[in-house]
């Protein structure tokens, strides 16, 4: 499957049906009706739904992009977690229930409460080590990615506008530099994403863990780097940054932070008597 | 932004070539103690890279015609792959493998691809890489060695230094100027192949702080080249310099200077009966970003594969990789030394300290940190 020939009616629709206005409405404790009707209209709740069970049968990998995209656009329902939701309840011959599903479990509530208003869903709880939770969390660390490349954007759009000492402030040296950080950090999480789609479903432990890693790793980093290049502009309430940023820093939590798969990738790795490139083709990247 | 920088899988048909070059790569480094495997591409042996290119390992990328294995880049990132992680000294080929061979085919008359490619697919000759100047180091434009033309060809004058393996190789490619002035810049330089052993050129090694000698300083007084000593296009050099940095910052040698002591690390921690978690938290840091360095670095690969030439993407992951390799030192050494209960053995220890004490080296040689993150910066349209 081509990305983009899946991608391009996704991102269109997105771009007209949740738009930054959309988000913050929905936010605000607005009608989601709306958007969720669209996006359920698109077919794409479906994608990881058999076909035999009326859904699209895509491939994991095929939904990187659109999972990303999710993230890109901050989209303020659980679209995502839906899409994952609708594939667990497949494979259990079960019919999920309409509208949206949220995944939720001990991790995911901590960070969720408080952090942004949770639209009205449906919930089932992923627990444990199971592939579940690790599609719960790919489906996190693919938003990160998203949100990232988004901030990336807007941060070199500004860089190149907001003019200080004459010239625009992307020409400092000092700011170059983040910048070329901020990509690095962009892109390896776009890859870390790609990695674990890659790997497939049933999604084992060590391409889950890499994405929820490198992606939640990078988070606090890519907001920070934003709101430095931004300076109080997008401190404002006003200003659309904080969209953004705040979700980077939820997702990170949701579903176990860098640090709880760490630990958890870490004893699969030292359980296994072999060179570390050798176990990484072997269990990560196939 | 990057859209034709993905995850690709390596090719079937290139993995395959994996058991072979493990063969010989655990062979030449079977007797080799952690801390010399660390060393790996700074590792000389010549009758190893003979042997590598006897099996056919060499100029993987290049045309059979030229004795190349014409088999693209995935092909040789896999092998590449396997002398790198199992730390077999591969100095001696190296740089001309990496970059002298493709530049020579991509700039060089029919003549020079014919008397350079065939042995350098051997490994019977071997290169070193004449940019760097005592007055020239990230402003490499800025170069002074010049080359005047004679009757019968060129007479070189100047200085080089910090050229890797000068002392031991056959031939270096010097970038040098071969008309107008250091203001110039960009424009007036050119690129020459120098015969080592030609009169006039003196080399001396230079030690480390680890106490090896890799790099070395190379003068130039009065050295006469042949005409054909000039490769590509007189005065057309920072071009083809700019696609030669392309290849020598793309390769996962980039990501894996301290892969060697890694993988001792986790042998030290499976000796353990039980691991804290702080231990198996790192473990777990080191495992996710080796695998998305790598996934990165595989990605570069095929875009050479495309025939593009990825300068930016290669800044990226050369800055994302040399960071991770200066970190595990760095970790590893709190790691070790927060168990003081815990007893670790010399070979490890010998490993950590040659590893933390040239890991600064990883962002200085190729380019460094900030120039790549300059590239970078370019490549977002920031200058
Ligand atoms: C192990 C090793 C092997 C090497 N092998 C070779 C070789 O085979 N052939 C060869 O030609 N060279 C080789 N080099 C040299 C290497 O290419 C140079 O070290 C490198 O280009 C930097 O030059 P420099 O050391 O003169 O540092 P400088 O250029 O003097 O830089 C010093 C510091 O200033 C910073 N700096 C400089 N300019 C800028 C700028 N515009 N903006 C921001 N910061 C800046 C640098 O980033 C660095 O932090 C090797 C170096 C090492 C360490």
């Amino acid at each position: 499957m081509d990305r983009t020939e899946l991608l391009a009616p996704f991102e269109r629709l997105l771009e007209s049906a949740c738009t930054p206005a959309v988000v913050r409405a929905i936010e605000a404790g607005g009608d989601a009706a709306t958007l969720w009707d669209a996006i359920e209209a698109s077919g794409f709740l479906d994608a990881l739904v058999p076909e035999a069970q009326g859904g699209a049968g895509l491939a994991l990998a095929d939904m990187a992009p659109i999972l990303i995209a999710c993230g890109r656009f901050a989209v303020p329902l659980p679209v995502g977690d839906t899409i994952a939701a609708r594939h667990l309840l497949a494979l259990r011959g079960e019919t999920p229930p309409p509208g949206p599903i949220r995944l939720t479990g001990g991790h995911a509530e901590a960070a969720a409460v408080g952090a942004l208003p949770a639209a009205r869903a449906q919930e089932i709880r992923v627990d444990g080590d199971t592939p579940s939770l690790h599609l719960a969390a790919l489906v996190r660390a693919a938003a990160i990615a998203g949100g990232a490349q988004r901030l990336l954007d807007a941060s070199l759009a500004y860089a190149n506008e907001r003019v200080q000492f004459g010239k625009p402030i992307g020409r400092q040296q000092a700011l170059q530099q983040q910048l070329a950080v901020m990509a690095e950090q962009t892109v390896a999480a776009r890859i870390a994403v790609e990695i674990a789609c890659a790997a497939g479903l049933p999604l084992s432990l060590a391409p889950a863990a890499t994405a929820k890693i490198v992606t939640s790793t990078a988070a606090p980093s890519i907001a920070a780097t934003a709101h430095a290049v931004h300076g109080a502009i997008g401190i404002s309430a006003e200003h659309d940054l904080h969209l953004y940023t705040r979700r980077l820093l939820a997702w990170r939590m949701e579903h176990g932070s860098e640090g709880w798969w760490e630990a958890r990738l870490g004893t699969e790795r030292l359980a296994a008597n072999v060179g570390s490139v050798d176990w990484v083709r072997a269990a990560v990247t196939g | 932004m990057f859209e034709t920088f993905t995850f690709h899988s390596l090719p079937p048909e290139d993995e395959a070539l994996r058991p072979a070059i493990r063969v010989l790569a655990e062979e030449a480094a079977a007797s080799l103690g952690a801390d010399q495997r660390a060393r790996s591409w700074q590792g000389f042996d010549a009758a190893f890279s003979r042997k590598l290119g006897e099996a056919g390992f060499l100029g993987l990328t290049l045309p059979r015609d030229y004795g190349g294995g014409e088999r693209g880049p995935f092909a040789r990132f896999v092998v590449v792959e396997e002398l790198l992680t199992l730390g077999a000294p591969v100095a001696a080929h190296w740089i001309a493998d990496r970059q002298s061979a493709p530049l020579i085919l991509n700039f060089g008359s029919e003549e020079q691809r014919r008397h350079y490619l065939p042995r350098i697919c051997r490994g019977e000759i071997f290169f070193c890489i004449g940019m760097s100047e005592p007055g020239s180091g990230s402003d490499l434009a800025s170069v002074r060695t010049r080359a005047e033309r004679t009757a019968s060809g060129w007479r070189l004058n100047g200085q080089k230094i910090w050229t890797t393996n000068a002392h031991r190789a056959d031939y270096m490619i010097a970038l040098v100027r071969t008309s107008g002035t250091a203001a110039d810049r960009h424009g007036g330089l050119s690129q020459l192949i120098v015969d080592l052993k030609a009169p006039g050129v003196t080399v001396r090694p230079i030690e480390d702080l680890a106490g090896d000698a890799h790099f070395a300083e190379v003068f130039f007084e009065d050295a006469a080249l042949p005409d054909d000593a000039l490769i590509g296009t007189e005065d057309e050099g920072w071009k083809q310099v700019t696609a030669e940095l392309a290849f020598e910052r793309s390769g996962p040698e980039r990501i894996y200077s301290s892969i060697i002591l890694l993988d001792a690390w986790i042998a030290h921690l499976q000796k353990q009966g039980s691991v804290g978690e702080a231990s198996l938290r790192l473990a777990g840091n080191f495992t996710a970003r080796l695998a998305t360095l790598r996934a990165m670095s595989i990605a570069c690969t095929a875009l050479l594969a495309q025939g593009e030439s990825p300068v930016v993407e290669a800044s990226l992951v050369k800055d994302l990789g040399t960071s991770f390799e200066q970190e595990l030192p760095a970790a590893i050494a709190n790691d070790l030394a927060a168990r003081p209960d815990v007893p670790v053995d010399a070979e490890l220890r010998r490993a950590l300290f040659y590893v933390a004490h040239i890991a600064p080296s990883f962002s200085l040689r190729g380019g460094t940190r900030e120039i790549l993150r300059g590239i970078i910066a370019r490549g977002l349209g920031l200058r």
